[in-house]
C-alpha cells in the first residue's frame, strides 16, 4: 500500500462543489419560468427554444448576445469584488449612470479628429473615475458612520438617476427628440469596424475585451495581492481582520470604490457601446442582473464570465419571445428565481451533500461486503479512491449475483 | 402665495406622502424586531400596488359595482398578495437559513418581474389605471378646529385614519402585550425566548408576515391616493428603501418611524410640488427630485452611528 509522508486521511464522501449549486440554481430558475409559461396557457418548451433561436441563432445574434454580456460580466465583477470584503454593492445601477454619464459627455465634446490610441483610454479612465466616487461615497459611509452599505447605494443610484436627469438636457441633449442624448459617432463609441463587420452590425464592441481583461486584473487582486488577501479577510471575519493588524474601514473604502470603478466601466460599455444614447428617466436594470451574475458565478471571475454569457442569452433571446405570446418579462422572472435560489445555497449545497453522503456510504458497504469475500484483511479507511470504486463494483455485482440465486 | 398658503398645501400632500412610507416602515419593524432582516419592503409595496391595482380595475369595470368596495376589496387583496410574496422571504430566511440580504434582494427582483408579466398578460401593456381613487373628505367636526383642522383635518383620505389606526395598534401590540414582548425578544436574544418554550420560528414568521401585510396595504394607499395607477417602467421609485431609511432614522421604534417617515413625507412634497411655490421654482427639477434622496442619506449619517438596531436581526436561529 502506498504511503504519503503525511498522514493521510480516510476517504470522505464528496462535498457539493459551487458549480453543482450553482448549476441546480439554474435548473430550478428554468422549471419556475417553465411553471409561470404553464400558468399562462403557453408551451414553456417553445418559449425556450425561442430564447435560444433569438440569442444565438446567427453571426449577429451572437454578436449581440456578447454586447450584452459584456456590462453583465463587469457588473458581476462589481458585485463580486465588494462581496469579497462583505459589502452587498447593488448600486451598481448609479454607478452604471455616472460612469455612462461622463464618458457621453466626454465623447459630446472631445475633438472628433483625435486618435482612438488616446480617445478611448481618456473615456475609459474617466468613466471608472465617476464609478468609483460613486462607490467611494457608500464605502465613506459605511466605514466612518455606519450606513448600510445596501441603503445608501440605492440612494445614490436615485442621485444618480436625477444627475443624469439633469445633465442630459444641460449637455448632451439631442434638439430633435427631447428626452434623450444625441446619438454618439461609431467612432467615438467603444465599437469597432472590423467587429462590426465581424458580426454584422451586432453591438458586440471593445468593451468585451475590455471585461475578459478586467476578469483577469481581479482574479489577480484577490487571489495574488496582499491588498486582495486583506480584502477577503476583511469580509471572511471583520474581527478578526482587524486584530491582525488590517485597517478594516480602509479596506472597506476601497473595496467599494473598486467596485464602483468596475460598474463604471460597465456603464460605459453600455451607453458608449452597445447603445450609443442615454435616456432621461431611466435606470438600467443591468445593475440588479449583476448581482444573479456574481452569485451564480459563485463571485469568481471565470464563474462570472460563464454566467454573465448565460443571462446575456436569456436577456437577449427574450426579444424572440414576442411572436409566442409570451411576455419578455420571462427572462427577469427566471433570474430572480435564480437569484432567490443562490441565497438558499446553503441548503441546496447540504441537499447534495446528503446525497453524496448516502451514495458514499452505500459504496463502502460494498466494499465491505466484496472485502470480505475476498478475506481481504483491510480496514476499509486504508483504501483509496480507486481501489474502493473497484471493490464497490464488485460487491455490487455479488449483492446482484445473490439476488439472482 | 402667502407663506400660510403655502404650509396648507404642503401638509396635507405631505401626510399623503407619509402614509405609504410609514406602512413600510412599520412592516420592516415587525419583521427587523423579531430578527429577519427585510430588505424586500420595496418588493412588497409594488406587489401591493400592482395587486391592488388588478384588483380595482376589474372590480371598477363592473357595472353599478361601488367604487368605494372596490378600493377597500383592492386594499384587502394586496395585503393579502403581499403576505404570500413575504412567505418566500420568511421561508427563505427562516427555514432554509438563507443570506437575508441577498434573499431579500431576490424578493425585490421577483416582485417587479412578476408583477410586470401579469401585468402584461392581464392588460397588454406595462401600465394598470384605476378609474377612480379615494376622493379628500373633510373629517366631520374636527375640520372645523381653527389652524390644526386646516392643517390635518381638512380634505383627507380615509386610509390615512385606517394606516394611522394600525400604526397605534402595532404599537399596543408590540409594547403593551406579552405577544409583542416575545416578537421583540426574538430579535434581541431568540435563545432566551426558546428557553422560555415559544416557537422562535413561528414569531418570525409571523413577524415577516407583518411587514407583507402592512407594506402591502402601504402600497395600496400610494395607488388609491396620490398615484392613480401601476407604472412598471417606474415602480415605486425607492420608496420602499426610503422606508427601511426611515426605520433606521426611527431607531426602531413606532414614535420614531412616525417623526422620521413624515420627515420623508415632507422631502417627497418638496420634491414632488416643488415647481408650485415660488420658493423653489429657479431650483431645476433634478435636483429638486434628487432632494429625498440626499436628505435620507444626511439623517442616515446623523443616525446610523448610535445604531439601536435588534441585536439578533439578520442571524438565522
Amino acid at each position: 500500500m502506498r504511503r504519503n509522508d503525511t498522514i493521510r486521511r480516510p476517504l470522505e464522501a464528496r462535498k457539493a462543489s459551487p458549480l453543482l449549486v450553482s448549476l441546480s440554481a439554474v435548473i430550478l430558475g428554468i422549471v419556475a419560468g417553465c411553471f409561470f409559461i404553464l400558468c399562462i396557457g403557453k408551451n414553456p418548451f417553445i418559449g425556450f427554444e425561442r430564447i435560444l433561436f433569438g440569442a444565438l441563432s446567427n453571426v449577429r445574434r451572437i454578436g449581440n448576445t456578447l454586447g450584452m454580456s459584456t456590462q453583465l460580466i463587469l457588473i458581476g465583477l462589481s458585485v463580486a469584488f465588494a462581496f469579497k470584503t462583505g459589502l452587498f454593492n447593488i448600486g451598481a445601477s448609479g454607478q452604471m449612470l455616472v460612469g455612462g454619464l461622463s464618458g457621453s459627455i466626454l465623447a459630446f465634446y472631445l475633438p472628433m479628429d483625435m486618435p482612438r490610441v488616446i480617445y478611448l483610454p481618456i473615456i475609459i479612465v474617466a468613466s471608472m473615475a465617476a464609478g468609483a466616487l460613486w462607490g467611494f461615497i457608500s464605502g465613506l459611509l459605511k466605514a466612518k458612520f455606519n450606513v448600510h452599505e445596501v441603503v445608501s447605494t440605492i440612494m445614490l443610484n436615485w442621485i444618480a438617476y436625477w444627475i443624469t436627469y439633469d445633465f442630459i438636457p444641460r449637455f448632451i441633449i439631442d434638439p430633435t427628440i427631447s428626452v434623450k442624448s444625441k446619438p454618439i459617432e461609431a467612432v467615438h463609441t467603444l465599437r469597432a469596424a472590423w467587429l462590426t463587420d465581424l458580426t454584422q452590425f451586432s453591438t458586440m464592441n471593445y468593451g468585451f475585451f475590455l471585461a475578459i481583461l478586467m476578469c483577469v486584473i481581479v482574479a489577480f487582486i484577490l487571489n495574488k495581492t496582499t491588498l486582495g488577501f486583506n480584502l477577503k479577510a476583511v469580509g471572511s471575519n471583520r474581527f478578526c481582520a482587524e486584530y491582525a493588524g488590517i485597517k478594516v474601514n480602509r479596506s472597506i473604502i476601497i473595496s467599494m470604490a473598486i467596485a464602483g470603478a468596475l460598474a463604471g466601466l460597465g456603464g460605459l460599455t453600455y451607453f458608449c457601446g452597445y447603445s450609443n444614447i442615454m435616456e432621461m428617466g431611466k435606470m438600467p436594470n443591468e445593475g440588479y442582473d449583476g448581482i444573479a451574475v456574481a452569485l451564480l458565478g459563485n463571485c469568481s471571475p471565470i464563474g462570472i464570465f460563464f454566467s454573465a454569457i448565460f443571462f446575456g442569452i436569456l436577456k437577449m433571446g427574450r426579444g424572440s419571445l414576442a411572436a409566442t405570446g409570451i411576455p419578455t418579462e420571462i427572462a427577469d422572472t427566471i433570474i430572480a428565481t435564480i437569484i432567490y435560489f443562490t441565497a438558499t445555497n446553503v441548503i441546496l449545497a447540504s441537499f447534495w451533500t446528503g446525497i453524496f453522503r448516502k451514495s458514499f456510504h452505500k459504496k463502502e458497504e460494498q466494499a465491505a461486503a466484496a472485502m470480505a469475500r475476498n478475506g481481504d484483511g483491510r480496514d476499509i479507511s486504508e483504501l483509496d479512491r480507486k481501489e474502493l470504486n473497484s471493490l464497490a463494483r464488485e460487491g455490487k455485482r455479488l449483492g446482484r449475483g445473490k439476488e439472482e440465486v | 402665495m402667502g407663506f400660510w398658503n403655502v404650509i396648507t398645501s404642503i401638509i396635507p400632500s405631505a401626510i399623503a406622502y407619509t402614509i405609504p412610507i410609514l406602512m413600510g416602515a412599520l412592516g420592516g419593524l415587525y419583521s427587523e424586531r423579531s430578527g429577519v432582516t427585510n430588505l424586500c419592503i420595496e418588493g412588497l409595496m409594488l406587489f401591493g400596488v400592482f395587486s391592488a391595482a388588478a384588483t380595482i380595475v376589474k372590480l371598477q369595470a363592473i357595472p353599478g359595482f361601488s367604487f368605494v368596495l372596490a378600493i377597500v376589496i383592492g386594499i384587502a387583496v394586496a395585503a393579502a398578495a403581499s403576505m404570500l410574496l413575504s412567505l418566500l422571504h420568511a421561508f427563505a430566511a427562516i427555514n432554509l437559513k438563507a443570506n437575508q440580504v441577498i434573499s431579500g434582494t431576490a424578493i425585490n427582483m421577483l416582485s417587479t418581474a412578476v408583477s410586470l408579466f401579469l401585468a402584461q398578460t392581464i392588460t397588454g401593456s406595462g401600465n394598470i389605471t384605476i378609474v377612480r381613487g379615494i376622493i379628500r373628505q373633510d373629517v366631520p367636526l374636527l375640520s372645523r378646529i381653527p389652524v390644526i383642522g386646516q392643517l390635518f383635518f381638512h380634505s383627507t383620505y380615509w386610509t390615512t385614519w385606517l394606516c394611522l389606526l394600525l400604526w397605534s395598534g402595532s404599537w399596543f401590540l408590540l409594547y403593551k402585550t406579552s405577544f409583542g414582548l416575545r416578537l421583540r425578544a426574538c430579535g434581541e436574544h431568540p435563545s432566551a425566548v426558546a428557553s422560555a418554550g415559544v416557537s422562535v420560528h413561528r414569531m418570525r414568521y409571523i413577524g415577516v408576515l407583518a411587514s407583507g401585510f402592512f407594506s402591502g396595504i402601504g402600497g395600496a394607499c400610494i395607488l388609491v391616493t396620490y398615484a392613480g395607477e401601476y407604472n412598471a417602467g417606474s415602480g415605486i421609485n425607492g420608496l420602499g428603501f426610503l422606508a427601511i431609511a426611515a426605520l433606521i432614522f426611527g431607531q426602531w421604534k413606532p414614535l420614531g418611524i412616525l417623526g422620521s417617515t413624515f420627515f420623508f413625507g415632507l422631502c417627497m412634497t418638496i420634491a414632488n410640488m416643488g415647481k408650485v411655490f415660488p420658493l423653489f421654482q429657479g431650483i431645476p427639477t433634478g435636483y429638486l427630485g434628487m432632494f429625498p434622496y440626499v436628505a435620507t442619506l444626511i439623517a442616515l449619517v446623523f443616525s446610523s452611528r448610535r445604531s439601536a438596531a435588534p441585536l439578533a436581526s439578520g442571524e438565522p436561529f
